[in-house]
């Protein structure tokens, strides 16, 4: 909403500082975004007048004109213009001052010069180097000096005068972001009334009255839904006269951010501002049947809007219409045949009081957000129906521009039952926490319009938004000042137990990041696309209905894409290396029901890490599975997986823990990675964080340190290629007596070690509990071991 | 006297003679001992060297214990004279013995520390540190501060049912928060929630009060994405509920928090707005952190920065829930954490957050 301040005090006198203005209303409740002074950066334009003029002497095209500025002043000033005769009064700009240029609109000050060897200390100004347009000066010459004297108002003109102020240049337009529920302060009215309380000034506002004449309208009119029309008020003005609008006028309603098109149109948006309440202007001649009749469409019913454009209607849409057609959308344009014109001599207005909901829906429906739909979506007051038909009809008058039937038609079927609030003071207080004395509440509730009856606040109408003790608590703090309201710290104890899980992904998180990763945030939505780009198959999302693009279509099912997304974003960036987790949710389909917590998905949280880099391998990304692991209290194995399309097949190992598998670690597939563009190895694991959290140890308990001495044995192993390190270590466990640590140190292929065969070297180290463990004791074991061994075909090296 | 006893008492002093001459040169041995043990340890150079010379000299087969060894031949009278001579030559030999190891001791130290000299210049040897991501900093900061003032964390499901996003909130069908164009959609009932205030309506239908809780968790709100704007991005909100919970109480919570956010500097900025499902509504402005409220660029000249939004739970939400509105009473707020963290650590475009540059995220 753009407030004219010229506009706002003819109803209150806020003759405040304009940043003051700014501060206080936007302090209680209605926010200024900013202000623009409209007359920046226009300077020193006075009105001047021409005392002689005669041809330059060495130009055939210019002027040397003596200008009267006024206070007995005379400059001279050199022209090219050749509209301007001796006596003429004209707008000059001063030097020093400031105009827009004639030809590209910029910025421009005047400093003293010669043109041709011929001294000029000013510039005469046309309408569009003072930044006016046609409709704000319909006499102007298009293509010479703006004639002062053709004003409608030259008997106001005084040589020196400021041009900006008799121009109407002069006024701040004040952007106010008005919240959802207050439609009234979308008026000048509205926000006069909020001035008013917040600076406590008098706001004068009078009900608007019209003389009319006497005669037959013939005009019926017939609400058929009054479900979506609560109210439809209908007056006549006959011979109607188009003409340009008043200067007053147009200033207003350019500094308000609308264009001044003639006096009918002009009245109708004048209104809308003013008032807030949207109005509709018809020509008569088109309402067939002398009826208007507010229906549903027919389905599919077609009418061409003001737009131009034709619409197809469906039956939910409410219509105002003729005895045969529809003649407007009601509530968001009319037709286009149906529109003012120069010609038009018999004129209806229409306001009216149509569904919010409606009116919302039928926009949305057709494709067009009007100034007009914007205010029926939140809400209209029936009683300001009324005056606003009566000011368009008061101005109708005040500008001549037709005489208007003393009958007016009024299908009122709204509610008129004021909303009462009862009234406690103390009940104010204990929701605001503060001390306000009952007077103080009740000075500003009345300041607000509000008055008290019977123990009850009667709410003026055309406040949609109160219904409750609580509402009226918001009244009175706004005013009274929300910092002046106490602050005081509640006592709160939460009776909600802390959920562990999240206590452990904050751990998980730590841990991940002592593994050097860094912690990601990426999208929760994904491109359908992305998992076949993965290696993912069979994949069923959820699918968003509106998505931003098909690159955010779907909710992901798999971390994969995300992280593979961060990879090769990073690789991209020539990133030589990186490590990289996060955890995050992924959106599991659970099908037409719910999940267990009521979810309508089963949302999940993956712990995903990503590794690229010339020292990282299968073998880093699984040194640090095992070290986050084991940090957890978790043992876990480390199974071969070759059929998971997003990783090679031969680098890749299933994470099982109790034989459930709880995620999956290896290297990315060389097709994935080049789907990606990462021309490098890349290594990623994916784990349920919830099987984490069930498997890990949050408190593990004490064991003892050893109390007599380890045995230690180095067995250097022959066994198929084929064979596992994760086998053969199972077999000596399996196997082994007193067997406290098992390590492998050594794997080995090549000279020395037979076709076909490998060479595993493991430390092992035996201890007992209770008792030193003698040599015997663990030969004996060593021997255990590698008879156990020998079954299996693997042989001392 | 017979010959025979002359005869034995000749031979005995034959003997004491030998006696005699054998301890004199028992002991010219032990002086020439000790005299060229000390020579040869004064002259010794290196630990070992020394360590050579006590075995030789003192070890169990070194030549002074070999001497010692001749003792038993002697006389009860005379072998407290060599032993007596031997010990003070032992000592004086351990003596000069440990003297020279500790002299050469410390050379040696010398020596290892001038030629161990390295240039601690040169860069270090690394075991890298991830780091969290800068919103998860300040994420960690807002649960600490709150959980010490006695909140719980609480979260919930991201895709949500409309009834607990919208309905029970106050956002009635047709709001325009509601609209396709603002929501993502799954279905007509299912949305992306838009705040976490779904969690909010969770907690209050399945805990009596007093609750006090924070929710921090991702939203969706279909904006496009670019310097300021992100179709994802994360909220933390608050609701105390309880008996005579106040407006006032909203404000001190909400002072406490910013000052332990961001120190006591800050000052605050109760604004008037609107919520469905909070009245009275307020927007709350901070002292800009950069100009401390004198205006600069980053609060466009204005010296507040508009921070969050908040208010006193409205009477029928908590009805919605089953809280009975005569008898309770609460406070909701809810702050977004991308803003905070863009201001705190200055990022100028919202797109590096998720962008996820390793460049980005190392600097925080």
């Amino acid at each position: 909403m753009n407030l004219s301040m010229k506009w706002l005090r003819d109803y209150v006198k806020a003759e405040m500082s304009i940043a003051d203005f700014a501060r206080g209303m936007t302090m209680s409740g209605s926010k200024v975004e900013k202000w623009t002074d409209l007359s920046d950066p226009l300077k020193n334009i006075v009105c001047a007048k021409v005392t002689a003029i005669e041809r330059h002497a060495d130009s055939d095209k210019l002027w040397v004109a003596q200008v009267d500025v006024g206070d007995g002043k005379t400059v001279q000033i050199v022209t090219g213009a050749q509209n301007v005769t001796a006596g003429a009064r004209i707008p000059v700009v001063l030097e020093g001052g400031v105009v827009y240029n004639f030809h590209d609109g910029t910025v421009m000050s005047i400093k003293r010069g010669k043109l041709r060897g011929v001294e000029s200390q000013g510039m005469m100004c046309s309408y569009n180097e003072l930044g006016l347009t046609l409709e704000d000066l319909p006499y102007a010459d298009t293509d010479g000096i703006l004639l002062l004297d053709n004003d409608p108002e030259a008997d106001k003109l005084e040589l020196g005068m400021d041009m900006l102020e008799f121009l109407g240049i002069k006024d701040i337009a004040v952007e106010f972001e008005i919240t959802n529920n207050r439609p009234d302060c979308l008026s000048v009215i509205g926000l006069a009334k909020e001035a008013g309380a917040t600076f406590n000034l008098p706001v004068d506002v009078k009900k608007p009255v019209f003389k009319g004449v006497d005669g037959d309208l013939n005009l019926k009119v017939k609400i058929e839904n009054k479900e979506l029309c609560s109210r439809y008020m209908g007056a006549v003005v006959k011979n109607v006269k188009i003409a340009p609008s008043p200067r007053w006028l147009v200033e207003r309603l350019r500094a308000s951010g609308v264009r001044a098109i003639n006096n009918l149109v002009d009245i109708t948006n004048f209104v809308m501002l003013e008032y807030g309440h949207p109005m509709h202007a018809f020509d008569k001649r088109y309402v067939e049947g002398d009826s208007i009749i507010v229906r549903n469409a027919a389905e599919n019913e077609k009418i061409v809007l003001l737009d131009g454009e034709e619409r197809i209607l469906t039956a939910e849409t409410l219509v105002i219409a003729d005895a045969k057609k529809p003649i407007a959308v009601a509530g968001v344009m009319g037709g286009e045949f149906s529109g003012i014109m120069d010609d038009t001599k018999e004129v209806v207005f229409e306001s009216a009081c149509f569904d919010g909901v409606s009116v919302r829906k039928t926009a949305q429906r057709i494709g067009r957000r009007t100034e007009s739909s914007a205010r029926f979506e939140k809400g209209i007051d029936a009683a300001n129906a009324e005056n606003a038909l009566l000011r368009a009809l008061e101005l109708v008058e005040m500008l001549g521009c037709g005489e208007v039937m003393k009958t007016i038609i009024d299908e009122d079927f709204s509610n008129k039952e004021p909303v009462k609030i009862k009234f406690d003071s103390k009940n104010i207080n204990a929701i605001l926490g503060a001390d306000i004395p009952e007077s103080k509440q009740l000075e500003i509730l009345e300041k607000l319009g509000f008055k008290l009856e019977n123990g009850f606040i009667i709410v003026p109408s055309i406040r949609i938004d109160m219904e409750l003790e609580c509402d009226l608590a918001e009244e009175v703090a706004r005013i009274y000042g929300y910092n002046e309201i106490p602050s005081t710290l509640p006592r709160v104890t939460s009776q909600i137990a802390p959920a562990p899980e999240l206590a452990f992904e904050e751990k998980v998180s730590k841990l991940m990041q002592g593994l050097g990763c860094h912690e990601l945030m990426t999208f929760s939505f994904i491109s359908p696309k992305s998992y076949e780009k993965a290696g993912i198959e069979n994949a069923n999302s959820v699918i968003i209905r509106n998505p931003l693009g098909e690159e955010t279509g779907v909710m992901r099912i798999s971390m994969l894409p995300s992280m593979l997304e961060v990879l090769a974003r990073n690789y991209n960036n020539r990133n030589a290396a990186g490590r990289f987790y996060e955890i995050g949710t992924v959106y599991l389909p659970v099908g037409n029901g719910f999940n267990r917590s009521g979810a309508p998905t089963d949302e999940k949280k993956i712990l995903c890490a990503g590794i690229y880099g010339d020292s990282e391998s299968f073998f880093t990304l699984k040194g640090m599975a095992e070290e986050l692991f084991e940090k957890l209290g978790i043992s876990a194995k480390f199974m071969p997986q070759g059929a998971n399309k997003s990783y090679h097949s031969g680098r890749c190992a299933e994470i099982t823990v109790n034989n459930e598998i709880i995620g999956v670690l290896g290297e990315l597939h060389p097709l994935v990675l080049d789907n990606y563009d990462i021309n490098t190895r890349a290594f990623c694991a994916e784990i349920e964080l919830a099987r984490l959290f069930e498997y890990s140890v949050a408190t593990p308990k004490f064991k003892q340190l050893p109390k007599f001495p380890a045995m230690t044995r180095d067995l250097s192993l022959l066994c198929d290629i084929s064979a596992t390190a994760g086998e053969v270590g199972e077999i000596i466990s399996a196997s082994a007596a007193n067997l406290e640590q098992l390590t492998l140190f050594d794997t080995y292929t090549g000279a020395q070690v037979p076709e076909g065969k490998k060479s595993l070297s493991y430390k092992l180290i035996f201890r007992k509990k209770d008792a030193t463990l003698t040599d015997e004791e663990t030969d004996k074991a060593v021997v255990k071991i590698l008879r156990a061994l020998e079954n299996k075909n693997i042989t001392l090296r | 006297m017979t010959k025979k006893a002359i005869a034995v008492i000749i031979l005995e002093d034959i003997e004491r003679i030998k006696e005699s001459i054998m301890i004199k040169e028992t002991l010219e041995k032990i002086e020439q001992i000790s005299a060229d043990t000390l020579a040869a340890i004064a002259e010794s150079v290196s630990l070992d060297a020394v360590n050579d010379i006590r075995v030789k000299i003192l070890g169990k087969k070194g030549e002074l214990t070999a001497v010692l060894k001749t003792m038993g031949k002697l006389s009860a009278e005379e072998r407290p004279v060599i032993g007596a001579k031997a010990n003070e030559v032992r000592e004086a030999v351990e003596s000069a013995i440990a003297e020279q190891m500790s002299r050469l001791k410390s050379l040696n130290y010398e020596t290892r520390l001038r030629e161990e000299a390295i240039d601690v210049t040169l860069p270090g040897k690394r075991v890298s540190l991830g780091k969290p991501h800068p919103m998860s900093n300040v994420l960690s900061d807002m649960k600490e501060i709150f959980r010490a003032m006695g909140y719980t964390v609480v979260t919930g499901p991201e895709i949500e049912e409309t009834r607990y996003v919208f309905d029970m909130l106050n956002t009635k069908e047709g709001h325009p928060a509601r609209d396709e164009s603002d929501t993502f959609y799954i279905e007509n009932d299912v949305v992306l929630r838009t705040q976490t205030s779904s969690v909010q309506i969770r907690t209050m239908l399945e805990n009596k009060p007093p609750i006090a809780i924070i929710s921090p968790g991702r939203v969706f709100r279909r904006d496009e994405f670019d310097a300021t704007h992100s179709p994802v991005f994360n909220q933390c909100e608050a609701l105390v509920v309880d008996k005579n919970i106040t407006f006032a109480d909203l404000k001190g919570t909400l002072e406490t928090f910013m000052k332990r956010l961001y120190g006591d500097s800050v000052r605050l900025r109760f604004r008037p707005h609107h919520f469905p499902y909070t009245e009275p509504s307020a927007e709350v402005d901070l002292s800009c952190f950069k100009c401390g409220g004198d205006g600069c660029s980053m609060c466009k000249g204005e010296g507040w920065i508009e921070m969050l939004g908040a208010g006193v739970v409205h009477p029928q939400v908590l009805r919605n829930c089953g809280i009975d509105p005569e008898v309770y009473s609460g406070f909701a707020f809810g702050v977004g954490l991308d803003r905070i963290t863009m201001m705190r650590y200055e990022i100028d475009d919202l797109r590096h957050m998720y962008e996820n540059d390793l460049r980005f995220l190392k600097q925080f």
